[in-house]
Parts: structure tokens; C-alpha cells; sequence
């Protein structure tokens, strides 16, 4: 895979010494969705702030297609495009000015062509001559990211982008973010919504206290840090768990029908085929077994529980 | 090499908020200067004679053009800066492929444009009043200019230190202001008390009335060497303190 963004022991401090960053090593593929997944005041918004030069780096090397973010500014800059997490705006200019604006600023000739094309993907055309403060919230979002694409960049920073949005709007952002990547784009997005992490990251990395934790595609980072639950339904009622079982780390659930065991599905011994011959020998009567996955978001905390 | 497109994209926005408040950038201060002319050029000028054969109407033009032209420029050039940062929207320079030294000519490039043209508009409007004889016209717009450069440089110091509209108003009206007016603008420092003459003498203002009225009438307070060197010295300042404060992210960067 092409490396796009390559962050190398990057550190982030502020003057009153508070690290905001610590030592991030990053790789960013090209074409890829990665989603920073962390709680507020990780350091996600820093990390972006860092790569786009809107806050200076205490040291390390970010490089963004080869070109490095301090030294060849103007190359790197060119590559990126980003959308902030508050809808900042020159509230009385035209949609179209504001679009405009933006290529200009990154060096771009003007190409009506491409920013009606860019206007009509992104359901704007029709409002083009509007001034931005009569836009809906949605809608707002939605220039912003017509801006942040206006110059053609290869990677776009959606930061937060569906933060305080309603459950529709947010959808609807979703689908604009994967037809995004469709055409090309490398998109990193941060997020403390575990779920939109989880639905559309290709990639996930977990950050928090300004230090990425890990790094895994999403498929992989469920399968290594997922639990399932064995729920063992019994037709009677159990007070307490037989000392035979005391191995097995067994919980008696709260209306005390069932049995539930927790095991890594990735072990080669789950150690289930023992527990059930266990059970069998005391005696309990099984009526039915049944499994339960953990989701991401049971995932994130634990991680954070351990960092 | 220089980024021509993006600096040009900076000056066109700002020259378009102009259009967008054409009463607040323009006939605003067209029609306090002409309040300016009525009453002390026409109502009580007539009354005055210690300007040494200049109808005081005429003397007072080059003070009312530097009063307007630096109110303007600074608060042009504030504006333009602050507003931004009050917006929010300082992410997308700051992350444009785009030199400090480019964006500073974008934003002093476009007030020092309003400025320049605003100070036309003045000496074109004070004709209506007063029989203008302009004795070194080329000198004279080579001091206009300067004269709104050195301020919007200063307006862009004021907007990026600025953390507030009341900060930004603050240097216009309780410093620029009052040195305006006690720099010569309305009289002759011999006029003063031998104290508030040297007192005068560490405003910086007088040099540059001083010089742009030499420009107009071919005699100054000072040597017009000396004004130019003052407002060569203050614009010097004012991009070391620019420089300064790009170098350190004082302000724009976290």
C-alpha cells in the first residue's frame, strides 16, 4: 500500500508544558478511510492542526506525499484539504465566492467546470448564488467541504464531522464520505462516535492523552480485542456456582436462569467443549446456549480502562 | 517564488467586503470630512490667520486626509485580520499553501488600497471647498501611499494582537486619534506653548502631516527628509513586529 502521510515521533506541547502529543508514529494509506477515535481532549484535533499547519509542530516529521509539512510547505499543503469541527464561515458571502475563494487561495486556476461539478456531488449547485448564512446546519457542512475539496486535494481531514448533527444529517454525511473515498480521496476523520468509526474506517487508530494507543484495520482490531459471551440458558435456578466450575470464571445472570462465560474466539481453545462437560457432570440441565459478540464501543473502553 | 494567485485571492476578497459596506467604507468618512470643511474650513477658518499666507481651509486638507486615511487604514486592515480569527475561518489561510509575507500583502495590500483610494476621494471632495494648488503631486501620492501602508501595517498588527472588537477599537480612538489631532493637523506647532511644542515633537504624526503638507504647499514644519525617514522607520517597525509575530505564531498559531 502507498504511504500518503508519514508521521514520524511527533511530540506536541503547549507553553504551559501540557503535552498534547506524545511521540505519534503514523502511517496514512493512500485511498484509505482511517478514523482517530478518541474521547475529547485526546489530541485529535492537535494531530490534524499539526499535519495541516494550522499549529506548529514541537518536533518530529510529518511528510505528506513525500514533502515535508515544514520545510516544503507549499507541496504538502497543496495535498490536503480539511473541514474544522465548528461551521466557521464569512456569514454574508455567496456559496460560490466562498468556494471560489478557497481554490484560489491553495494556488488553483479557476475551473468553473469542476467546482459545478464539485457543487452538484454535494447537492449545492442549486444553492450556489445563496448566501451562506441563510444555509441550513447540513448544508453548511456541506460547503465546507465543497471548500476543502475546491483545490483537488489527494487527503481530506474531516474533523468531527458529524459532531451535534442529527441522526439523518449524519447519515446522509456517511454516504458523502464514501462516495468521497470512491472518487479517490484519502480521508481521515476524527470521531468519538464509535459507531461511525466502525462504519466507515477502513482503519482505526485509538488516541488518547495525545499517544496513539493501536492501530488496526477495523476487521482485525474487533477480531484481536473482541470477547464473546457463552450464555448457557438452565431450566433451574442457580445460587451459587459449583466448585468444579470455579476454573471457568463463570456469572450467575441477574434472574439466575443462566451461566454466562466469557472467551476469546480467536484462541485455538475456547475451552467451551470442557465447560459444557463440566456442567454435565454436576448435573445442571441445559435448555439452550447462545453467544454474544462485543461491539467496538466495548472495545474503546476497555482500551482506554487500560491505558 | 511568490504565490501571485492566492495573494490576489486574499486582496479581492477583502476589496469586496469594501463593496459589501460601501456607506461604513466609504461615504462615511467622505461626509465627516466634509462636516470637517464646513466647520473649521469655512465657518471658523475665516477667523483664522497664523497659517502664513495658506487659507486656513487649504492648510487643514493635508491633516484632514492623514486623520481619515489612518483611521481607515488601521481599521481596515484590523478588521480584516480579527474578523477571521473572529470567525473562525483563519484555518483555511493557515493551512493554505501560502508565505506569511504573502498573506501580509494580501491583507495591507487590499486596506492600503481603500485607503489610498478613500484619501483621493477626500482631496477630490475638498475642491468643492477650498482653491487647491497641489505643488509636488508625485511626492504627494508617494506620501498618501506610505502613509496608508504604514498604517494598515499597523491595523494588522492591532487585529492579530486583539482579542476582542473593544481591543480593536481601542489604538484608533484613545491613541490614533488624539496624536492625530495633537500632531498638527488643524494648526502650527508654534502656535503651542513652548512645552506642548516639544511634547509634539515625539508624535510621530507630526512628521507625517508635516511632510504631506509639504507635498501640498511646498513648506512643512520639519524637513521633508526627515518626515520620510520617520515613516520609512515605522513601517520598518511595524513588519519586525509582523515578522515577530508569524516567527513566533503569536496569537494565529497554538
Amino acid at each position: 500500500m502507498q504511504t500518503i502521510i508519514e508521521i514520524k515521533n511527533l511530540r506536541k506541547t503547549y507553553k504551559d508544558n501540557k503535552v498534547a502529543l506524545e511521540n505519534v508514529n503514523l502511517n496514512i494509506f493512500k485511498g484509505e478511510i482511517i478514523a482517530l477515535l478518541g474521547p475529547n481532549g485526546a489530541g485529535k484535533t492537535t494531530l490534524i492542526s499539526n499535519i495541516c499547519g494550522i499549529s506548529s509542530i514541537t518536533s518530529g516529521d510529518i511528510k505528506v506525499k513525500g514533502f515535508d509539512v515544514v520545510d516544503d510547505y507549499r507541496e504538502a499543503r497543496k495535498c490536503i484539504g480539511i473541514v474544522p469541527q465548528e461551521l466557521s464561515f464569512e456569514p454574508f458571502e455567496k456559496v460560490i465566492n466562498t468556494v471560489n475563494f478557497s481554490r484560489q487561495l491553495f494556488g488553483k486556476k479557476s475551473d468553473e467546470k469542476y467546482i459545478e461539478n464539485l457543487l452538484k456531488k454535494l447537492s449545492l449547485w442549486d444553492k450556489k448564488d445563496q448566501i451562506i448564512r441563510s444555509l441550513s446546519g447540513g448544508m453548511k457542512r456541506r460547503v465546507l467541504i465543497a471548500k476543502a475539496l475546491s483545490h483537488e486535494p489527494d487527503v481530506l481531514f474531516l474533523d468531527e464531522p458529524t459532531a451535534g448533527v442529527d441522526v439523518e444529517l449524519r447519515k446522509d454525511m456517511w454516504n458523502t464520505i464514501k462516495n468521497l473515498q470512491k472518487s479517490g480521496v484519502t480521508i481521515i476523520l476524527t470521531t468519538h462516535y464509535i459507531e461511525e468509526a466502525e462504519l466507515m474506517a477502513n482503519r482505526i487508530a485509538v488516541i488518547n492523552n495525545g499517544k496513539i494507543l493501536l492501530i488496526d484495520k477495523k476487521d482485525n482490531l474487533i477480531d484481536r480485542m473482541s470477547k464473546k459471551t457463552l450464555i448457557i440458558h438452565t431450566n433451574s435456578k442457580i445460587n451459587k456456582i459449583d466448585k468444579a466450575l470455579g476454573k471457568f470464571k463463570l456469572r450467575i445472570s441477574k434472574d439466575k436462569k443462566n451461566l454466562e462465560y466469557d472467551y476469546s474466539p480467536n484462541k485455538k481453545k475456547t475451552g467451551i467443549t470442557t465447560l459444557l462437560n463440566e456442567i454435565k457432570k454436576t448435573g445442571i440441565e441445559l435448555i439452550d446456549v447462545q453467544t454474544k459478540q462485543s461491539n467496538l464501543e466495548q472495545i474503546f473502553v476497555e482500551i482506554l480502562k487500560n491505558d | 517564488m511568490i504565490n501571485f494567485r492566492s495573494i490576489k485571492a486574499i486582496y479581492i476578497f477583502e476589496m469586496s467586503r469594501t463593496f459589501r459596506t460601501l456607506i461604513q467604507s466609504l461615504i462615511s468618512p467622505i461626509l465627516s470630512t466634509v462636516l470637517y470643511f464646513i466647520v473649521f474650513g469655512t465657518a471658523i477658518g475665516n477667523n483664522i490667520n497664523f497659517t502664513n499666507e495658506i487659507p486656513y481651509g487649504a492648510f487643514i486638507v493635508p491633516g484632514l486626509v492623514i486623520l481619515t486615511i489612518s483611521m481607515q487604514s488601521v481599521n481596515n486592515a484590523s478588521f480584516g485580520i480579527f474578523f477571521p480569527k473572529f470567525l473562525g475561518t483563519t484555518y483555511e489561510i493557515l493551512s493554505a499553501p501560502i508565505s506569511y509575507v504573502e498573506i501580509v500583502i494580501g491583507y495591507v495590500g487590499a486596506s492600503a488600497t481603500k485607503s489610498f483610494c478613500l484619501g483621493l476621494l477626500i482631496l477630490m471632495t475638498s475642491t468643492f471647498f477650498v482653491d487647491l494648488d497641489i505643488k509636488f503631486p508625485i511626492l504627494m501620492l508617494c506620501m498618501l501611499l506610505l502613509s496608508c501602508v504604514s498604517f494598515s501595517l499597523l491595523g494588522f498588527i492591532i487585529g492579530i494582537v486583539s482579542d476582542n472588537f473593544e481591543q480593536i477599537n481601542f489604538v484608533p480612538m484613545i491613541i490614533i486619534t488624539p496624536l492625530v489631532f495633537l500632531g498638527g493637523s488643524f494648526y502650527t506647532i508654534d502656535v503651542l506653548p513652548d512645552l506642548w511644542q516639544t511634547i509634539t515633537l515625539f508624535n510621530p504624526i507630526f512628521y507625517l502631516v508635516s511632510g504631506f503638507r509639504y507635498s501640498f504647499f511646498g513648506t512643512g514644519e520639519v524637513n521633508i527628509l526627515i518626515s520620510i525617514f520617520s515613516i520609512s522607520l515605522f513601517i520598518l517597525l511595524c513588519i519586525i513586529i509582523i515578522w515577530k509575530i508569524f516567527k513566533t505564531g503569536y496569537k494565529i498559531k497554538t
